[in-house]
């Protein structure tokens, strides 16, 4: 055995060592790290990595090809366990052959399996063309691979992509398929066809940066969510996105908040300084942020992209949030990265936080050449279907479609709250005031009514005074379309204790319920509850003395029944109440109505001991 | 009889307002109570949380940081008096330790001022007492406190002390005294707006220099002229006076070790001196203090020619000196008990005949500065501060926890370190190993500078003189030409870096393991596990050699985890490859790592700062800094906020920036002068010291971006010197 063992570590020696001597010096000047040099900075620091088929390619091919031109593992970042699928670009420019594909959907498949964040470290020259018929066309080939990032990115498993080199052809896909993406700049490289075949196809030359670069992809196109200085930036940018998905809400419904916070750097009572009493002024969210999240430490996404709004994660009171604030008129793209950003809070569990200060989307030609009908209808889509805590407050403007897409009433925020600058209309009072007079002139004329300047103006003056009115933030609190106007300075302390409010563990809030359900290794009960039904309330207290009585050998969970309307779908209710018990991921007993407690008793005594 | 005792009771101090900051107002509180004395502390804007603030049983803001709206506010002190029923006052050393006019204020606001009495203050402070405008100035040539010292026998060293401040005046004395001359203000002291002028050619460039120096830090530009002595010592005589009239003197101090006229290493009782000297010396400072009718501690500085023998009085410092502790480690007292006795009325506890003089002190004075930048003082946050483990032999005089900021607007110094020993020899080698463990990591210290002084040949012989540092600079600063030292220290780092890596790779292990959850904890096991190899890691530290200017030089250390749990090291330097290292974590800073045998206590500290990790290692009597570049996660870095984003390497040529955070004085230059290499472009004012920013190279001044009155930080651009002027 001792010799088998010393054979196996001397072909574990001779694949250790990637492409060979030359193409990693090649890798090195071009200030890029081996696959498993960048495994080891990603994972925690002195932390385990468990590796799989290293021999993969061993004696297979015509060409060596070390570990099959791609490493695969699970290693743990920031206390999670994460799947790593490297390319390594010193074997083969790292394309994908045969057994590269292989490999690849193996360590997807481990990642689904064991519900494992992925992490691809992309740096490929995509498939391995001279073999392309055994890597493009069939059910596990090239094709897969994406396959399996979208199928997994709904089922809420995070997929990441590190673009640490180039990522041509099909390699493209996977960042843009990837839930975030990190580019670095100069090294990194996406698009469909590289500048040799561009110029090919269009006679177009352009350099590869230019192309496809960091540059243009972080700011430009959107592809990718965060610009990297260099490699060691990627890494540690990577290793910052694992650290926000862990603080994000657990399945249960309870939140991973964590008891030391620090304060902000800054002092929240200067809130009141900035909040601009003149709407007109610009002034940037950031000073708002930096003013009520936790040490003032705000984890921006898609900074460069759409600049004219806000997205990061923070903390506040150690509680985990997704904050999304206004830094000016909503354009095309800023309207995407909010969409983008809302479904990735909403498949991860985190609260949302609109800070709103909006004039509304931008208008013009170009604009609604552009489509911003449907960008902005997208963000709408996505702040209506987001299924957690949502909460808004309005330190400015409120004024057009802009209140819809930043969670205005009209899009059930759990709270919101107005601040006493803040005002609140369809459109600015001198803006209505022109349409309107614009109007009334038209139908002057028809009647054949002579309209003097000075009438016009007083006609203008008056709606100027009623969008005022109507406008202030007491108007609005008066009646009731928010939940109280605060003191800027409080809104850390409010958010705080509303975040705490909504995300209230005994009710499951988010859409990952179901997976709860088919996860749990001891039965379930859902009870489907609604606030308001009298029945629902009587069921509600029986069942929490059940869940006492049963606690460790059953696990009782409240839904709210208006939460989602395809789980009311998949589980065939009609009304309620109606308690429901599972057990392995199956439905086992129904009951509706209100029952005595020895009823329900009976029927969870059935499903354990079946 | 009874009344007499009643009236006597009720001027006993119960509660003391410490007019002071940082060490010193901890020394008093810590005295105060021990007596059982309540103690009030007070505070500008910037001291709101520091140390003495917690010490004494209550404290009050007194205004901002700018000491003269705080600290020197005599108004504001007298009103926190009042406020919290303190019948005493201690001023400390510095700020209105020496004002005659506080000190007479108290006495009228019916608070006691524990100190000497205002006319003493007055008698030898107010070092020209007349004005010239109103008086002829022949008849003042001397100043009151040595014409009273004349008087009284105390010998003088050659000079001009008179009220005619004329530059050509003053030019045409200074040739009568004889050059090297020395320029020094008659108020303030601890060497602040003082020159030394070789030659009359820069006699008047400096005197103005000093006159405005002086008018900055005292409101007052009187200046005066003495000869200046080329192979000098610098020893004082600690003086005590009760209110009875009695006068001893405590024995000797030798502070002559100095660097930019400011005692650096100070001990008691002075090396190499004979007793009928010490007596003699003794007696002279008895006659200075009994001259102005003295109470309470004082000090009585002289100047010791060693080339004749001969010494001078030089100046009385009416206050407690910041290096009395020296004293109070021989004599075996504690002089703020006795200065609050002699407050009190009470007479001195013992007579000359019984003052013992016993074994031998040293202070070293610990100071945040940039050493191979010529001393300049520094601020920042001290990210690690771990003082020396005190015991019956070794005192730590400090007024700052970790965490806290040294900051611009008062001296810089971070604590006293005082050692005693049964003679000189023994107290040195506790001194010595004291400075090696004393643990300082955040902005640069001149700990390393002091260990070297210690070890110094000259130093150990006690041949101590006040051109000390200049003499042996070539043994104190590395120089870069000499290959032999600097290969030396080199590998002194590379070890240390080799080390210091270790030490990471089992913080930052034990760290993560400590963070993740229970049920990964097989995930963190040690040696972490690789499949069929073993694992590695890789460090790149940067050498910060905080003993020279010289640039960052790179050390790459691979380290590989062996299965029994050892750690290989690779380098790349010879000598420092292959090693094999054993590391047991003690702390989260302190680490025992066994090499060859050999197991040795390291401590580090890492801190961020700047983008960057910043890594110190203690070990041996080795200190050394290194950083080590991070990716972002480093979001919790405040300081880089305020900081300029650009680094000074980074700046194109020619670029001229502020060498320390400090206040422009004043701007020599306009945008197109044209300007010759070395020549002075502003005057920076920090610490209350002047500094002038000289032209790195000829060219014509370009982008000038300061005025004077404007605060600067560390690494602000100034102004940009071109080669060529052009004119658009």
């Amino acid at each position: 055995m001792e010799g088998l063992v010393s054979q196996l570590h001397s072909n574990i020696q001779q694949v250790m060592n990637g492409g060979g001597a030359e193409a990693v010096k090649r890798n090195r000047k071009r200030n890029k790290l081996l696959p498993r040099e960048r495994i080891d900075r990603l994972i925690d620091p002195g932390s385990s990595f468990l590796e799989f088929s290293q021999l993969a390619g061993h004696e297979l091919y015509e060409d060596l090809l070390p570990s099959g031109g791609i490493i695969t593992g699970i290693g743990p970042v920031h206390g999670k366990l994460c799947m790593f699928v490297a390319n390594d670009p010193t074997v083969k420019g790292g394309t994908y052959y045969p057994i590269t594909i292989k490999k690849h959907l193996r360590a997807q498949e481990i990642a689904a399996q064991c519900r494992l964040p992925c992490m691809y470290l992309v740096d490929s020259g995509g498939a391995f063309l001279p073999k392309q018929a055994e890597v493009f066309p069939d059910k596990e080939n090239f094709g897969r691979i994406f396959y399996n990032q979208a199928v997994m990115s709904a089922e809420g498993i995070p997929q990441i992509a590190l673009v640490l080199g180039s990522c041509t052809a099909g390699g493209a896909y996977i960042p843009a398929m990837a839930d975030e993406s990190v580019m670095v700049k100069g090294n990194g490289t996406i698009f469909l066809a590289g500048p040799p075949l561009v110029k090919a196809a269009t006679g177009e030359e352009v350099s590869a940066e230019d192309l496809g670069g960091a540059t243009v992809h972080c700011m430009k196109s959107g592809v990718s969510d965060y610009f990297a200085q260099d490699e060691e930036h990627a890494l540690a940018i990577g290793r910052n996105i694992v650290k926000n998905l862990h603080m994000a809400g657990k399945l249960d419904g309870s939140h991973n908040t964590v008891a030391e916070y620090k304060e902000p750097l800054y002092d929240v009572k200067e809130l009141r300084s900035i909040a601009p009493t003149d709407l007109k002024q610009s002034f940037d969210i950031r000073s708002i942020i930096s003013r009520v999240v936790d040490g003032s430490e705000f984890d921006e996404f898609k900074k460069l992209y759409g600049t004219t709004l806000v997205t990061g994660f923070a903390r506040i009171f150690g509680q985990p949030v997704g904050i999304i604030g206004n830094n000016g008129i909503l354009f095309n793209e800023s309207a995407l990265k909010g969409a983008h950003f809302i479904e990735l809070c909403a498949q991860r569990n985190i609260p949302l936080i609109f800070l709103q200060n909006i004039t509304g989307f931008m208008v013009g030609s170009k604009s609604e050449a552009n489509g911003i009908a449907k960008a902005g209808a997208k963000m709408v889509m996505a702040v209506s279907c987001a299924k957690v805590p949502k909460i808004t407050v309005i330190i400015g403007g409120s004024f057009g479609a802009g209140n819809y897409a930043m969670c205005g009433r009209a899009y059930s925020p759990n709270f919101m709250f107005f601040w006493p600058n803040a005002r609140i209309s369809v459109m600015g009072g001198p803006q209505a005031a022109g349409v309107l007079s614009q109007i009334e002139r038209a139908n002057k004329k028809k009647a054949g009514i002579q309209w003097g300047e000075e009438e016009e103006e007083k006609f203008k003056a008056r709606v100027v005074e009623a969008y005022d009115r109507e406008g202030s933030a007491y108007f609005s609190t008066a009646r009731l379309w928010d939940d109280g106007v605060i003191d800027p300075a409080d809104t850390r302390k409010i958010l705080g204790l509303c975040v705490a409010a909504s995300t209230n563990p005994s009710v499951v809030t988010g859409n990952s319920w179901d997976k709860l359900i088919l996860n749990s290794d001891t039965p379930v009960l859902v009870e489907f509850y609604t606030s308001w039904c009298g029945p629902c309330n009587m069921v509600h207290r029986v069942i929490s003395e059940i869940a006492t009585d049963y606690s460790g050998k059953l696990k009782c969970f409240v839904l709210d029944a208006d939460c989602d309307p395809q789980v009311t779908e998949n589980y065939e209710i009609k009304a309620v109440p109606v308690v429901l018990l599972f057990k392995n991921g199956v439905k086992r007993e129904s009951i509706m109505g209100t029952m005595p407690k020895e009823f329900y008793m009976a029927a969870i005594d059935r499903v354990l001991a079946s | 009889n009874a009344a007499g005792l009643v009236s006597l009771r009720a001027q006993r101090i119960e509660k003391i307002l410490i007019a002071n900051r940082g060490e010193i107002a901890c020394r008093i509180i810590r005295t105060a109570k021990r007596l059982g004395i309540r103690t009030v502390a007070i505070y500008s804007d910037a001291d709101e949380s520091s140390l003495h603030v917690k010490s004494a049983d209550e404290a009050v803001r007194i205004g901002p940081p700018p000491a003269r709206l705080s600290y020197l506010n005599s108004a504001s002190i007298i009103a926190a008096a009042g406020k919290t029923g303190a019948q005493a006052i201690h001023p400390g050393y510095g700020f209105l330790s020496e004002s005659a006019d506080f000190a007479q204020l108290c006495e009228d606001e019916g608070l006691t001022f524990i100190g000497p009495p205002a006319s003493a203050i007055r008698d030898m402070g107010d070092k020209v007492t007349l004005t010239p405008c109103h008086y002829p100035t022949e008849y003042f040539k001397v100043s009151a406190s040595k014409r009273i010292m004349g008087a009284a026998g105390v010998p003088l060293v050659p000079g001009y002390h008179g009220g005619n401040q004329d530059v050509d005046f003053m030019k045409l004395e200074a040739d009568k005294i004889g050059y090297p001359i020395l320029i020094k203000p008659t108020h303030g002291g601890g060497g602040k707006g003082m020159r030394i002028v070789q030659s009359r050619n820069d006699f008047a460039d400096s005197f103005i220099g000093a006159q405005r120096e002086a008018a900055a830090s005292f409101g007052i530009n009187t200046i005066l002229l003495e000869k200046y002595i080329t192979k000098p010592r610098h020893i004082e005589v600690q003086i005590f006076g009760d209110k009875q009239g009695n006068v001893i003197h405590l024995n000797e101090r030798d502070c002559s070790v100095q660097r930019r006229h400011q005692k650096i290493i100070e001990e008691a009782p002075a090396p190499n001196i004979d007793v009928g000297f010490r007596s003699h010396l003794g007696q002279a400072a008895v006659s200075a203090a009994k001259a102005v009718n003295y109470h309470s501690a004082g000090t009585v500085e002289f100047i010791v020619d060693t080339v004749s023998g001969q010494f001078y009085f030089m100046e009385m410092n009416t206050r407690l000196q910041v290096e009395h502790p020296v004293t109070e480690m021989i004599v075996d007292q504690d002089l703020v008990e006795w200065q609050i006795r002699i407050a009190n009325g009470e007479p001195l506890p013992i007579t000359q005949s019984e003052v013992p003089l016993s074994g031998h002190a040293f202070e070293a004075r610990i100071y945040a500065e940039n050493v191979p930048k010529g001393f300049l003082p520094a601020a920042g946050v001290l990210h690690h501060y771990k003082p020396v483990q005190v015991s019956s032999g070794v005192r730590v005089e400090t007024g700052v926890e970790q965490g806290d900021t040294v900051s611009m607007h008062y001296d810089p110094m971070i604590a006293k370190l005082v050692v005693w020993g049964d003679d000189r020899d023994i107290a040195l080698t506790k001194m010595k190993d004291c400075l090696s463990k004393f643990q300082v990591a955040g902005l640069p210290t001149n700990i390393d500078f002091l260990l070297k002084l210690a070890n110094h040949g000259a130093f150990e012989n006690g041949e101590v003189e006040t051109h000390f540092i200049e003499l042996h600079k070539d043994d104190l600063f590395i120089d870069s030409n000499n290959l032999l030292l600097t290969q030396k220290a080199r590998n002194t780092a590379v070890h240390s870096a080799a080390i210091a890596a270790v030490c990471v790779c089992e913080k930052e292990y034990a760290a993560a393991k400590d963070r993740a959850p229970g049920n990964l904890s097989l995930w963190y096991s040690n040696p972490p596990f690789r499949v069929n190899h073993c694992a590695k890691r890789f460090i790149e530290l940067e050498w910060d050699d905080e003993s020279s200017n010289a640039g960052l030089e790179t050390v790459s250390v691979h380290v590989s985890y062996l299965p029994t749990g050892k750690y290989l090291i690779e380098t790349g330097v010879s000598g420092f490859s292959g090693l094999e290292m054993n590391v047991t974590r003690l702390s989260d800073h302190d680490f025992r790592v066994e090499q060859d045998g050999v197991s040795t206590n390291v401590s580090i500290a890492v801190y961020p700062k700047d983008q960057m990790e910043h890594i110190h290692i203690w070990h041996g009597s080795h200190h050394h800094h290194f950083k080590r570049k991070k990716g972002i996660e480093l979001v919790d870095d405040v300081e880089n906020q305020y900081r300029p984003t650009t680094e000074t390497s980074s700046h194109p040529p020619g670029t001229i920036v502020a060498p320390m955070a400090g206040l422009v004085v004043k701007v020599l230059v306009k945008d197109g002068t044209k300007i010759d290499e070395g020549q002075p472009i502003l005057v920076l004012e920090a610490m209350k010291m002047e500094h002038v920013v000289k032209a790195s190279s000829a060219g014509y001044i370009s982008g000038l971006r300061v005025s004077a009155g404007q605060q600067v930080s560390d690494g602000t651009i100034l102004c940009t010197l071109k080669v060529n002027l052009c004119i658009i």
